[in-house]
């Protein structure tokens, strides 16, 4: 019998990185940003919680007298403002100076690792372990905290609130994100300005704030997945290139929901399933089969794609403009 | 214009794009209660100067005054508070959103879509106007769009209304239920300003005419105290002949047999219905019909760009040869001397590539050509500059992007091409869509020189006037079946009106293809 029971928490806490990286690439897409920097941004927003966290544990005497707060907040806003200073520079790149959105993005996928490796690189050496990996299990235990009687409630407390604070933020976000883009005024206007730039300036949209704004909201948003995966998802342990391909997946997991945030939350799940459905299926000592079943995310992508493309419904492509600068005096 | 308040003011405006200057040093008026054409050719200016009072270009020098303040409009949100709306012709609407959803587009305050749409169908009533605010912009005909457009700038309060080429795309019945929209809001005081190219459109609607000249600004008129010919040859800056030549044909032999086509439409649609008919040589076969009737799938068909299901196109040679076109590839339809230039609504859209230069595009015709594994470039380089010297292209240089031209000029790059491969059989459609009235001229001239040389010609025009002085034969299509086809010479502008509409829909109004 397939273990449920143990099988859903561990595909929600591998899908919360992914529906975090999606949510934000999704603001970022509906804006005409097609950011492939969001791999990076990830790891900068990993590695930038990890450096908070670092030095905040560096300057406690003793380990048990550190603070709650602190210890969320801290790791939090270099988080944030790690992956906002990723969002600009790729905003600045490509709304500003109008750089082709391909190239900045995957340099800045690159650019993001490499910070990433060399700043962790730098912090294992600092705590001179024996193993190539930092643990900040301090912080981390108040990421991971979990409701106090989630373990008295069985399996319904295994399923739904054995998570840290993170996972909740990162649905309550993917909805609000939802709702913001489907029923308000901002969410109307940064519609339009994915779909058409030029449409959008005529009507008074200020286009440049909007993809500013909307990307580098994007990238916090997905830098949060970064600090979910380093705090909770491996209780604090940061060792280089550990988060793996995440954010590429995190992107295809936009393709799959259509742009649809709010399709995200129970998606996002399903890849994390899918993720790791190798361990749970029985394959011997057979490897090669268990690198088959890791591709399956990437192959449901792929059958989405062709599905939406083949029922060409016109809400359910991208935005018109993804991927094309926008300069008003262009003829 | 004794008790006529000025709403707008322009004063010395100039604008350069690189070394272009789109605008040169142009001051004019526009007064309230006013409908004021502006005319000019091609490239004249027009669009970048009305864009400038709407905020989408800056003026280099220069000032504006609106209602006798001067102002500096620096985006589109400025002119909006200003009272300026304009519509595009490019339309400015995000497909996917609704009409509502558009028309509300930028505006400030909460999203209530329900009070907007309350307001749109009060609009909609006052101003006789037919608009689903819930429905989707890619659901719409052109008209329809253009409906929207006008219901979105009158939402904003515009009492400045700016028309650039508004009936290009519009059918005869359609464009009069705009200008009497137009007339309305001239009427409760509103100023109103159109861009176009049609010249009876212009005698119809304008109190007023403002020519501009190569970005300068050329004179105005009072349209009662003008014509025509004065206007053009204030537009042109020299006196330009006024008429379509219709040479007899010349030795008329069939070139062309189209026997039983039918088409369908990816949709399942039935766009072509058992269409028959025969071209011939040295004779301009003019086809009529409400836009969306079949035309486009007619020229493709033949073209082989579009599968058919039944039928049959026989290509006739001059020595009576006959070789079925259906089932070749559009590649070797061509080899054989058909040429197909298609002007679609937005004129880039098929034929050219936007960012590449003359040469290049001119190249698209010729690339195979040769045995050398290089491109033979010369040639290509040659024909680019022939057609920028007959058609009086006007372009920077030969290497500049095809798209950074003005939309008429872009226009007769296309067609000046097609007609240089010495074509046996030239479908054309819509080619003189928004050209300026002069270049137009040219165009039938070179249509014209075609079928002397004993081309056998297909031209697709949305003017009945101008299909009417140039075909020879006319044959009319009617939600893709053929209405009739009737000599050019003896028909009637109302006769062929009725055959656009007799057959199939009853009330003529079809969806856009």
């Amino acid at each position: 019998m397939f273990d449920f029971i143990s099988f859903i928490p561990r595909a929600v806490v591998q899908g919360i990185p992914l529906l975090f990286g999606s949510t934000g690439e999704t603001l970022g897409e509906k804006a005409g940003n097609l950011n492939l920097g969001i791999p990076g941004v990830m790891y900068v927003g990993g590695i930038c919680g990890v450096i908070g966290s670092f030095l905040y544990e560096q300057s406690l005497p003793d380990k048990a007298m550190a603070n709650g707060a602190l210890a969320i907040l801290i790791p939090l806003v270099c988080c944030l403002l790690g992956s906002l200073l990723m969002g600009l520079l790729y905003c600045f790149l490509t709304v500003t100076l109008r750089a082709n959105q391909n190239v900045t993005g995957l340099a800045l996928t690159t650019f993001g690792v490499g910070v990433g490796n060399f700043f962790g690189g730098s912090l294992i050496k600092l705590s001179g372990g024996a193993v190539p990996s930092i643990a900040l299990s301090t912080t981390s235990s108040f990421f991971h905290a979990s409701l106090p009687f989630a373990g008295k409630l069985g399996w319904f407390g295994k399923i739904f609130l054995s998570y840290g604070f993170l996972a909740y933020v990162a649905i309550a976000v993917s909805l609000l994100a939802a709702w913001i883009l489907r029923r308000t005024r901002v969410g109307l206007h940064l519609r339009a300005v994915g779909e058409s730039p030029t449409t959008a300036d005529a009507a008074g949209i200020n286009v440049n704030r909007y993809k500013y704004v909307a990307t580098c909201t994007g990238c916090m948003i997905a830098g949060l997945g970064g600090l979910y995966y380093v705090m909770d998802y491996a209780s604090g342990v940061w060792s280089n290139n550990a988060f793996g391909d995440r954010g590429w997946l995190a992107i295809a997991l936009v393709i799959f929901t259509i742009w649809r945030p709010d399709t995200g939350v129970l998606s996002s799940i399903l890849f994390g399933g899918l993720y790791i459905l190798h361990m749970y299926i029985p394959s011997g000592m057979n490897l090669a089969i268990k690198e088959l079943y890791k591709m399956l995310p990437y192959v449901v992508t792929v059958v989405v794609l062709v599905l939406t493309s083949m029922r060409r419904k016109r809400e359910d492509q991208p935005p018109a403009s993804l991927g094309v600068p926008y300069f008003r005096e262009e003829r | 214009m004794e008790n006529k308040t000025v709403a707008v003011s322009l004063k010395n405006i100039t604008k350069r794009f690189g070394s272009v200057v789109a605008s040169d040093n142009v001051s004019m008026d526009i007064y309230r209660g006013e409908i004021l054409a502006i005319l000019g050719e091609n490239g004249s200016g027009k669009t970048t100067l009305m864009n400038m009072i709407s905020g989408i270009y800056f003026p280099d020098e220069g000032t504006i005054e609106v209602n006798g303040k001067e102002t500096v409009i620096r985006s589109p949100r400025d002119a909006i508070n200003l009272g300026i709306g304009m519509i595009h012709q490019h339309f400015k609407l995000v497909d996917v959103l609704t009409a509502a959803e558009n028309i509300v587009l930028g505006l400030e305050g909460r999203l209530n879509l329900k009070e907007a749409s309350r307001k749109i169908r009060e609009i909609c009533d006052a101003y006789g106007f037919d608009v689903d605010p819930s429905q989707k912009i890619y659901d719409m005909s052109v008209s329809q769009k253009q409906t929207v457009e006008i219901v979105k700038v009158l939402y904003r309060g515009a009492d400045i209304l700016i028309l650039d080429e508004p009936t290009a795309v519009l059918t005869p019945q359609e464009t009069e239920k705009l200008f009497a929209v137009l007339r309305n809001m001239r009427e409760s005081g509103k100023a109103i300003v159109i861009i176009t190219h049609k010249m009876h459109e212009v005698e119809e609607l304008s109190d007023r005419v403002v020519i501009l000249r190569r970005g300068k600004y050329a004179g105005q008129k009072a349209t009662k105290d003008t014509d025509a010919q004065e206007m053009t040859n204030m537009m042109v800056g020299r006196s330009v002949e006024l008429n379509i030549k219709r040479p007899e044909p010349v030795a008329p032999k069939p070139r062309l047999e189209v026997k039983d086509l039918t088409v369908r439409s990816e949709e399942g649609i039935v766009k072509l219905d058992h269409v028959s008919f025969t071209a011939n040589s040295g004779e301009i076969l003019g086809v009529a019909g409400i836009s969306g009737s079949g035309q486009k799938e007619l020229l493709e068909a033949i073209a082989g760009l579009q599968p058919v299901e039944t039928g049959s196109v026989t290509y006739i040679e001059d020595d009576g040869r006959r070789e079925e076109l259906i089932g070749k590839d559009p590649l070797e339809i061509a080899n054989m001397g058909v040429a197909l230039s298609f002007v679609p609504e937005d004129r880039l859209g098929m034929g050219l590539v936007g960012s590449m230069d003359l040469n290049d595009n001119m190249m698209l015709r010729s690339f195979r050509e040769g045995h050398s594994p290089f491109t033979d470039r010369k040639t290509p380089h040659h024909v680019a500059e022939s057609v920028v010297e007959e058609l009086q292209v006007r372009t920077p240089s030969l290497e500049t992007p095809v798209s950074r031209l003005s939309g008429g000029n872009v226009q007769k790059v296309l067609v000046g091409r097609e007609i240089t491969s010495a074509p046996s059989v030239l479908l054309t459609a819509y080619a003189v869509r928004g050209l300026d009235i002069n270049s137009s001229y040219t165009i039938y001239d070179l249509i014209n020189r075609q079928k002397q040389a004993g081309v056998a010609v297909i031209y697709v025009g949305e003017d009945l006037d101008v299909l009417l002085e140039l075909a020879d034969r006319i044959l009319v299509l009617c939600g893709g079946k053929v209405s009739g086809i009737i000599p050019g010479r003896s028909a009637l502008k109302q006769e062929v009106g009725l055959m656009m509409t007799r057959m199939g829909g009853s009330n003529g109004e079809q969806k856009d293809a």
